[in-house]
């Protein structure tokens, strides 16, 4: 892991260099938030956020992506054949993730990219993408990261990362792919004390983000045990079933299939980010709903992020604490309290 | 408000000892700054666990349609417009119900507070009459909280419950503002920049619904969004789709919708979403002198037909 070191001054040209070969995402404000945008100038990138209101997933996995298309024109040689849609995999940057979402990636891979099943497009968007993390100086009080399994400086899922020292920024290279990136910026390598304020930093940081629940004592207790616990009532009563942490969130993966048909000319086959918390989203087409209930949707929602994974997959949960979904919930559902309910043998507190 | 806080737990306590109701509707204090958490407290132990200030911005009227057991909730002039208009369209009988009315002086807005804050994380806040005190790893502030109402509720001219069981205060004083400025700016839009002007403000949208699911007036068994067999709207973010969405759901609630604001309040990304479904409350207020719940058994102008309903856009 090599050590380099860009003052902030230099930080608009390095961008530049980067968007020369790349196309660079980073953070934009746009309005009140922050949302990873591409770049079309420089100067746009700007790295005095917290995190981003929606989840950068959309990067490799769009809301609403065509897969396939094809001609229903009577006439056309090719009428009925299915096409995949041309796709754009060129290489691309990722700058300013914060390791929270860039770990999030890593438990989507189980999902989208694992020995068994590949989704090509997440794959190929995975492998044409370097991921430039930015480290979390100050997390937010909504931040959990160190209570699953990941951190402020946590740099699992990048392959390179920044951290802001005031003058300017300290850059980590960790994987190949990332020093085959920065390799083209000619970077100086980071003056002797960086190390040690990197260091310090990250101590602070870590120490600032409060514990919030404990996955291990989830995943010791039977999963029917918390399936069946009483605590659902009272979590599911203000929940309005809506699409808003699922949507932000960067672990949440579900999606739909659809068809969209001009008659007579052409159709185009959609892939649509979906919600465990519609009522749609178990509809049979035989009318049956397995999760007709809400107290099902919601509970469905938080097995699956803090128990199921743990108990699918053993390496923590589906939730890296980023703290998105407790910021944005209209009614104040909170993981965190969710989670120390699950987690504790399952008797309600008042 | 807050004093409504020790009311609001005597009258449950009372209610659910004597069985009069299973459960009351109110709300908890949040586990965030600004925010409170909407919850039906079944036993008594549990009304100590409610509370009231201006965080109370969800419109608790949501939680009733279809429920058959009896139930207290806590109704601002808003909610309580709701719920006769629920009553009306037979998702809760009046029996069920015992209304706490809360005369209102309106709830805050935290997204305008923050924009005062050059992004500080809030961490606290505290209300005390007028007065929010917020503070944050290294700023405290004050704000007069009538300055920083979310927009539904600086415009409100009904703020007093209309129908209530029993009331957690003296009426409040009625506002007398003009409610439809905005909506005014936008008719006077050529048509063009109309279009523009309502593609720009629905282009964050996520379609995540959460406008659409808190509110008290959509609760259709199955939304059109979610009509499958066959699909009626496209799920995409393209403008097409998220426009039949937005402008249909304004259609459904004209007449019927209260202009709570807890859509607005609930969207994720901000999307003043009350534009499309103000103009519409001004129409059915100009064209049929009609404001949503605000007579008993009157029922919504566009589910009923009278021959003389006025007719000037034919
Ligand atoms: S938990 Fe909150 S954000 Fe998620 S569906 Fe329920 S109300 Fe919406
Ligand atoms: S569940 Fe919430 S806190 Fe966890 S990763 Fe998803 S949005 Fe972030
Ligand atoms: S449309 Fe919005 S303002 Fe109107 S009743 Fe529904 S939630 Fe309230
Ligand atoms: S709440 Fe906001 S983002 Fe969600 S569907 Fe409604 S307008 Fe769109």
């Amino acid at each position: 892991m090599s050590e380099m070191f860009i003052a902030k001054g230099d930080f608009p040209a390095i961008i530049e260099r980067l968007m020369s070969r790349y196309r660079v995402y980073a953070p934009v404000k746009n309005g009140r938030h922050y949302e990873f945008a591409a770049l079309k100038e420089a100067g746009a990138a700007d790295l005095g956020f917290k995190n981003t209101r929606m989840s950068p997933k959309a990067i490799f996995y769009p809301q609403a992506e065509r897969m396939f298309e094809y001609s229903l024109a009577k006439d056309d040689p090719e009428v009925n054949i299915v096409k995949e849609t041309p796709k754009d995999f060129s290489p691309q940057v990722v700058l300013g993730i914060r390791p929270c979402d860039a770990k999030a990636f890593r438990l989507d891979d189980a999902n989208f990219c694992s020995d068994k099943f590949k989704d090509p497009w997440w794959a190929q968007r995975r492998e044409s993408t370097t991921l430039i993390g930015f480290a979390c100086n100050s997390p937010s009080s909504t931040c959990f990261c160190t209570s699953v399994n990941t951190g402020p400086f946590d740099t699992t899922g990048l392959d390179a990362m920044l951290v802001d020292t005031g003058d300017g920024y300290a850059l980590q290279v960790i994987t190949e792919k990332g020093k085959n990136v920065l390799g083209i910026l000619e970077l100086k390598p980071a003056p002797a004390q960086v190390a040690g304020k990197v260091e310090e930093l990250k101590a602070s940081a870590e120490k600032s983000v409060a514990t919030a629940f404990d996955p291990p004592a989830i995943a010791q207790q039977g999963t029917l045990d918390i399936f069946n616990a009483p605590i659902w009532d009272e979590i599911h009563f203000a929940c309005l079933n809506c699409g808003t942490c699922t949507f932000m969130c960067p672990t949440c993966w579900c999606f739909d299939i659809q068809d969209e048909v001009q008659e007579g000319t052409k159709g185009d086959r959609l892939r649509l980010w979906d919600s465990c918390m519609f009522s749609l989203f178990t509809f049979h087409g035989s009318g049956h709903n397995p999760r007709s209930q809400k107290v099902q949707r919601v509970r469905q929602r938080f097995m699956h992020k803090l128990k199921y994974y743990q108990d699918k997959y053993g390496t923590g949960t589906a939730c890296v604490g980023c703290g998105r979904c407790v910021q944005a919930c209209p009614v104040n559902i909170d993981i965190r309290q969710v989670g120390r309910l699950m987690g504790s043998g399952c008797s309600c507190p008042a | 408000m807050q004093a409504y806080t020790e009311k609001i737990r005597e009258a449950a306590k009372r209610l659910l000892a004597e069985k009069k109701v299973d459960g009351v509707i109110g709300f908890r204090k949040g586990t965030m700054p600004f925010m409170n958490e909407p919850f039906m407290a079944k036993t008594p132990e549990q009304a100590d666990l409610l509370v009231w200030d201006g965080n109370c911005g969800i419109n608790l009227a949501n939680y009733l349609p279809k429920r058959t057991d009896k139930i207290a909730i806590v109704a601002k002039g808003c909610d309580s417009r709701n719920i006769s208009i629920q009553i009306l369209e037979n998702q809760i009988k009046r029996e069920q119900l015992h209304i706490l009315g809360a005369p209102c002086k309106g709830m805050t807005d935290k997204r305008k507070i923050q924009d005062e804050l050059d992004g500080k994380e809030i961490l606290q806040a505290e209300e005390a009459g007028d007065k929010v005190k917020v503070s944050g790893r290294d700023f405290e502030k004050t704000f007069n909280r009538s300055e920083y109402l979310q927009e539904n509720c600086a415009i409100c001219i009904h703020r007093n419950p209309v129908i209530s069981d029993e009331m957690l205060g003296e009426p409040v004083q009625e506002q007398q503002v003009e409610r439809y400025e905005d909506i005014k700016q936008i008719e006077a839009m050529l048509p063009e920049e109309k279009r523009k002007h309502f593609d720009e403000l629905i282009e964050p949208c996520i379609r995540c619904y959460a406008c659409r699911s808190a509110c008290p007036a959509c609760y259709c068994p199955t939304c059109f969004v979610d009509e499958s067999k066959p699909q009626w709207v496209g799920k995409t973010t393209d403008p097409t789709d998220t426009r039949t969405f937005h402008f249909l759901r304004a259609f459904h609630v004209a007449g019927r919708c209260s202009d709570c604001g807890a859509c607005e309040r609930s969207c994720p990304v901000g999307i003043k979403v009350r534009e499309f479904t103000k103009k519409l409350e001004k129409e059915v207020k100009e064209l049929y002198g009609y404001e949503a719940g605000m007579v008993q058994d009157l029922r919504p102008p566009l589910d009923v037909y009278r021959p003389d309903d006025p007719e000037p856009f034919l």
